[in-house]
């Protein structure tokens, strides 16, 4: 593809993962657009931070727990999540708070390599800018 | 392709969609496994089970069906370069190796699966 037609595309989420369909619905949109080979981030922010949350359990509530699915995004390439720290801290929680979620980079004999990146919200504003697509979840 | 609404397996009927999927995913057993793809006219051949086994355990782990390309380079990773080719896949799952397989798999159709 070439460097022309390939775009900056930014997911933009949110909302806590359960109690509204958005968290999912990104993250099919996420699975999906990956088949178009775009230049792909995903920002956490608000509420949104929860759903990066280690040791999610949804037993209680009748819906399926599809956190693990976020750990598949590197096999998608889609390799970068950006969470905001203010939002983190806001919500008393910290980045070991988070799932562990890596990228298998092939080049290096498959090194498992973070995938998420804590940033402060000014980083965060100058990712939304620099985006040419946003979709806000 | 089937128009009932159910496999027959042991005596037990197993609810399905339209298209086959399963309609508890819970429901599924190798015996089913086999029932399925001989619905879709498949022999069950030992390569047809890795397939099928590798994307349950991608499935357990994720809590979804990979899209073809990532279970080519996923194979790839695993079994090696002859097992991770996409004409090899569809050579035993015609009607791709990501839609068909996973239905003798016992898992919901793939997101956004060709």
């Amino acid at each position: 593809m070439s460097e022309k037609s390939r775009k900056k595309f930014l997911y933009l989420n949110r909302r806590a993962p359960y109690g509204s369909v958005y968290a999912l619905e990104s993250l099919e949109v996420v699975l999906i657009g990956a088949a178009f080979e775009q230049d792909v981030s995903l920002a956490f922010l608000d509420d949104g931070v929860y759903q990066l949350v280690e040791g999610q359990d949804t037993a209680g509530i009748g819906m399926k727990n599809f956190s693990k699915t976020y750990r598949a995004l590197g096999d998608f390439e889609v390799r970068k999540l950006f969470v905001e720290r203010e939002s983190l801290e806001a919500r008393g929680l910290k980045e070991s708070d988070l799932m562990p979620i890596v990228w298998e980079d092939e080049d290096e004999d498959w090194a498992e390599k973070p995938s998420i990146a804590v940033v402060d919200k000014a980083a965060m504003a100058e990712l939304i800018a620099a985006s040419d697509v946003v979709l806000s979840f | 392709m089937t128009t009932a609404t159910a496999y027959e397996v042991n005596g037990q009927t197993i609810d399905h969609d339209e298209e086959g999927y399963l309609s508890d995913i819970h429901q599924w057993t190798p015996e089913l496994a086999s029932v399925i793809a001989k619905s879709e006219n498949l022999d069950m051949s030992d390569e047809h089970w890795e397939v099928v086994n590798f994307l349950r355990d991608y499935y357990e782990e994720y809590q979804i069906a990979p899209a073809v390309r990532i279970l080519v380079k996923e194979m790839t990773k695993k079994y090696g370069k002859d097992k991770g080719d996409q004409k090899a896949l569809y050579a035993l799952f015609p009607y791709g190796p990501a839609k068909q397989a996973c239905k003798i798999a016992g898992l919901p159709k793939p997101t956004g699966c060709v």
